[in-house]
């Protein structure tokens, strides 16, 4: 890889050539504003938060769009700058509800932060609202569009890493909004409930359900796991509040780069569920009974030698299973295969 | 000619669409009946120009070709026995068989128009026999190369707006990799009173089929589209012809002319977005997606439509083209100023006696244009502005009418060349309501991408909206100009930059509106409803009663043959009073 020296505020910067002038200056600890921006999504560069000075440039670019050179000059801050980053957020928090008070987002919104940081306690701007009635009574995904910063963040991940497309931008102007086809629930649409527009939405336009009302964001601590339900092995952040699990996220540093299933996001309620069985149990007189790992390994091992000694080893066959790792699975064969002499082994993949 | 029988061959009607909005279809068939009778033929030509005489009829013979206006098809039957005998209706003369009788025309200098209003467009041997195609087959003797350098010596820069050079946009897309190229037409021409491209391309469609092939060859691209709106069906119309005719000759398809090179054109029509004039969001239309412009770099030339190399030049640009060809860069570039050669179409619209289409050499003075061809201001009125470039252009005053028409010089004012729409005001207009209104189109046509055009352009609207309804203060307006500066700065394509322009150059040239606007709330130019009241003058009010049957809210009260009143709180101010008044005594304060 190519290695550049470039400018950044003065500073001199080493960096590999082509990369997005906005990650360069991130690594090296310069903070550029943005909300379209998403490492998971193609350069796009509409909320103009990030545009720079380059040096030779006439117009500001955009940094989430410009990919770093060999000697280029560029200013992060200046007056015209944090004049134009103001009036954006200022723009953007006219066309917004103000009840962050009690907004899911609240606390994890980016709005709210840049708010926050350019010290606008309100807009300055009177006039109309964006008004934009919808009805989506979908279990998972609750979409508010009266917050929809119209970064197309959604559009784009449902798009280009997803590719169901199942949302689009739809209207002109400021009538401009974020429909499906013909603006019809989530569910009537190719939608797979994947939940990737919830963890790209940078405000609380698009939530998800199964987390409302449980807990504001600072009360939830993460932790990392791993997803239980297929062999992928995505790494995910259980968000837990008083022992009880709110929710789940995923970083965009881990192999999975952030994106989960439909299951991964949205099927945890399982966890803390009563009926949820946590230890083996074994049928005694009729009745299951709890029983410790080893008594239930030791029973199973048993009936397991039973069979085999007295119907022959063709009498056993074992399924492995798409929640277990390779490496799980080809030990389940070689268990069928070396100890029980048996080639009856089939996965449940393939039924 | 007058007295002797004249031998009259072909009579062409003028049927652009402004043409026949102005009754020129009846003329037509008027003409066709007496073709019938007196045996001759009868014809069509696009628009000549002259809005202000439209319908128009070409008269030709072995006497020439004499051009009349003004023809109305009731008259025409009983002028027709005159005409035959060479006697032509001074008044309605324009072109007498050796000249213009008009200095709207005289004026000009046309080279884009060079066909238009006098051949008939949908009739390829007309254009053949006007040099047409002639710059192609020279072209095909040539190396591309040639015809880079050649386009590239001329000078000649986009007309759509920009200004860039064509010859070096043609060479950047030959140099670019790839074997897939594309030429784009793009005839979205969507300013408020431009309508530049669309006679060209009713008037003279050949003219820009044939640019679009030679830049194909040039740059070595094998497709090219037009995309035209669909709201000018008669352009749609004429194109298809063309394009079938030029193939139908050779000029299209195949190993034109039986050379190696092969060129196609398809149509797209637009579907009414005014951004889709943007060309990266023209090309995301062509491709089926939404019609938003994306970031540049990388710019057409390198990633264009499908992803490919792709050259996309305006109409007038195309037109340009076999004209250049055929007389030499040299003489194209000797027309102009340093900074802009050729010419450039304008439509000349608004408070002017003469309204239509102008073209002018380069460096030619607005006050040339509205005053020496354009006649002055209409009622004899005084000028106030001309608001050039559609509406991401800018409104200047009388005391810049000595600029020059020229990419630099325009810039500098703070408007723009634009495509060419030029609308003149006077004193009646309002600059206030001017800058609305074409904030309030921008506003409705924005894509919506990028934050400063979608939300600023609003907000910008809605102060104005108040300011003309005298709810915004004074100290609000730096607020305006602040914001109008991010908008220009800050959003992502062309239309968003240069949305605010109407804005900021009344603001430069006509302040003092703004403040009357806002401190006495006062409109001056009695336009902005909101800050206007109708009254009754007292001693002219006969009481006759007509304006109380207008008025539709039940405003206006009075004894029978004494004067009347309005009633303000009740007043909407639509006006009806004072059109219906027959003594003008209702006058708005």
């Amino acid at each position: 890889m190519k290695k550049v020296k470039l400018k950044i505020n003065e500073k001199v910067i080493e960096a590999v050539e082509g990369k997005l002038l906005l990650e360069v200056a991130k690594e090296n600890g310069v903070r550029i504003p943005h909300l379209c921006y998403e490492p998971r999504l193609k350069p796009y560069g509409s909320c103009r938060l990030c545009l720079v000075e380059i040096k030779g440039e006439r117009k500001l670019q955009p940094a989430c769009a410009t990919p770093v050179k060999n000697g280029m000059e560029v200013i992060t801050d200046s007056i015209t700058l944090y004049e134009i980053r103001r009036t954006i957020i200022d723009l953007l928090l006219s066309t917004h509800p103000e009840d962050c008070l009690t907004c899911e987002a609240c606390g994890r919104c980016t709005l709210q932060d840049l708010a926050y940081e350019y010290g606008l306690r309100k807009t300055s701007y009177q006039g109309e609202k964006p008004h934009t009635p919808l009805e989506d009574h979908n279990p998972l995904i609750f979409r508010e569009r009266e917050k929809c910063v119209l970064c197309g963040r959604c559009v784009r991940i449902c798009s280009e890493v997803q590719g169901v497309d199942a949302y689009t931008f739809a209207g002109r102007g400021f009538q401009t909004i974020i429909a499906t086809a013909f603006d019809e629930p989530l569910s009537l649409k190719n939608c797979e409930f994947c939940g990737q527009c919830v963890s790209t939405c940078p405000t609380g336009a698009l939530v998800s359900r199964l987390e409302m009302g449980k807990a504001r964001s600072w009360e939830s601590k993460g932790v990392m796991t791993t997803c239980p339900y297929c062999g992928c092995g995505c790494q995910i952040v259980l968000k837990v509040k008083d022992n009880q699990v709110v929710g789940v996220e995923s970083d965009y540093e881990t192999h999975n780069r952030g994106n989960l299933c439909a299951k991964g996001r949205f099927g945890w309620e399982f966890v803390n569920h009563p009926d949820r069985l946590k230890t083996p149990l074994i049928k005694k007189k009729g009745k299951f009974v709890k029983a410790s790992w080893d008594e239930a390994l030791a029973l199973v091992a048993e009936k397991l030698k039973f069979t085999k000694e007295k119907f022959g080893s063709e009498s056993i066959a074992f399924i492995a299973s798409a929640k277990c790792t390779n490496e799980e699975n080809y030990l389940l064969q070689k268990l069928a295969r070396v100890v029980f002499g048996t080639n009856n082994i089939d996965h449940c993949a393939r039924l | 000619m007058a007295g002797t029988k004249l031998k009259i061959k072909k009579v062409k009607v003028g049927l652009g669409t402004c043409g026949i909005a102005a009754g020129a279809s009846q003329v037509y068939q008027e003409l066709e009946s007496l073709g019938k009778k007196e045996g001759f033929e009868v014809g069509k030509v696009g628009c000549l120009g002259l809005c202000y005489r439209e319908p128009l009829i070409n008269i030709e013979g072995s006497f020439g070709r004499v051009v009349l206006g003004d023809i109305s098809p009731s008259e025409l039957k009983g002028a027709w026995e005159d005409i035959k005998n060479g006697y032509f209706p001074e008044e309605k003369i324009i072109f007498d068989g050796q000249n213009y009788r008009d200095n709207f025309i005289t004026r000009q200098k046309r080279i884009v128009l060079r066909n238009v209003g006098l051949i008939d467009p949908e009739d390829i041997e007309e254009y053949l026999a006007c040099n047409g195609y002639k710059g192609l087959e020279r072209v095909l003797t040539w190396e591309p190369e040639k015809v880079l350098t050649e386009v590239e010596k001329s000078g000649l820069r986009g007309r759509g707006g920009a200004g860039f050079p064509t010859g070096l946009k043609w060479k950047l897309t030959r140099a670019a990799p790839g074997d897939t190229k594309y030429i784009i037409c793009n005839a979205d021409e969507g300013d408020p009173g431009a309508f530049m491209d669309r006679s060209i391309l009713e008037g003279d469609p050949h003219s820009v089929v044939e640019g679009m092939i030679i830049a194909g060859y040039a740059v070595g691209a094998s497709e090219g589209y037009i995309y035209v709106r669909a709201e000018y069906p008669l352009a749609v119309k004429r194109i298809e012809k063309a394009l079938k005719q030029a193939e139908k000759k050779g000029f299209l398809g195949e190993n034109i002319l039986g050379s190696k090179f092969s060129f196609k054109i398809k149509i797209k029509e637009g579907a009414g977005a005014f951004v889709c004039g943007e060309e990266t969001a023209l090309i995301a239309s062509i491709e089926g997606k939404r019609g938003m412009p994306r970031l540049r770099p990388p710019f057409p030339a390198n990633r264009g439509l499908w992803g490919k190399p792709t050259s996309i030049n305006n109409v007038e640009t195309f037109a340009n083209i076999p004209w250049i060809i055929l007389h030499g860069a040299e003489e194209f570039a000797s027309i102009g100023t340093e900074d802009s050669k050729g010419t450039k179409v304008f439509a000349l619209a608004g408070r002017v006696k003469k309204t239509g289409l102008v073209e002018v050499p380069m460096g030619t003075s607005l006050k040339e244009i509205i005053f020496d061809i354009g006649g002055g201001i209409k009622e004899d009125k005084k000028f106030k502005a001309v608001q050039i470039g559609g509406p991401s252009g800018g409104c200047l005053p009388d005391k810049l009418l000595e600029t020059p028409v020229e990419y630099r010089a325009l810039t500098e004012t703070g408007a723009i060349m634009g495509s060419g729409g030029m609308i003149v005001l006077d004193e009646t207009s309002c600059m206030v309501d001017l800058a609305r209104y074409f904030l309030t189109f921008i506003q409705s046509e924005s894509c919506g991408k990028c934050v400063p055009c979608r939300v600023g352009t609003k907000r910008m609207l809605e102060m104005l909206n108040r300011l003309t309804e005298g709810e915004l203060s004074s100290e609000e307006i730096p607020k305006l100009e602040a914001l109008a500066h991010v908008v220009r700065t800050a959003s992502l394509c062309g239309l968003g930059q240069t949305a605010p322009n109407p804005v900021l150059t009344t603001l430069k040239y006509f302040f003092s509106e703004y403040d009357m606007h806002a401190k006495e709330k006062r409109c001056p130019a009695g336009v902005c409803t909101g800050l206007t009241t109708f009254v009754i003058n007292e001693k002219v009010c006969t009481g006759c009663g007509i304006c109380v049957k207008h008025c539709v809210v039940k405003a206006i009260s009075g004894e029978k043959k004494k004067p009347h009143r309005i009633d303000v709180e009740k007043c909407v101010k639509c006006g009806l009073c004072l059109i219906n008044c027959p003594f003008d005594a209702i006058y708005k304060v």
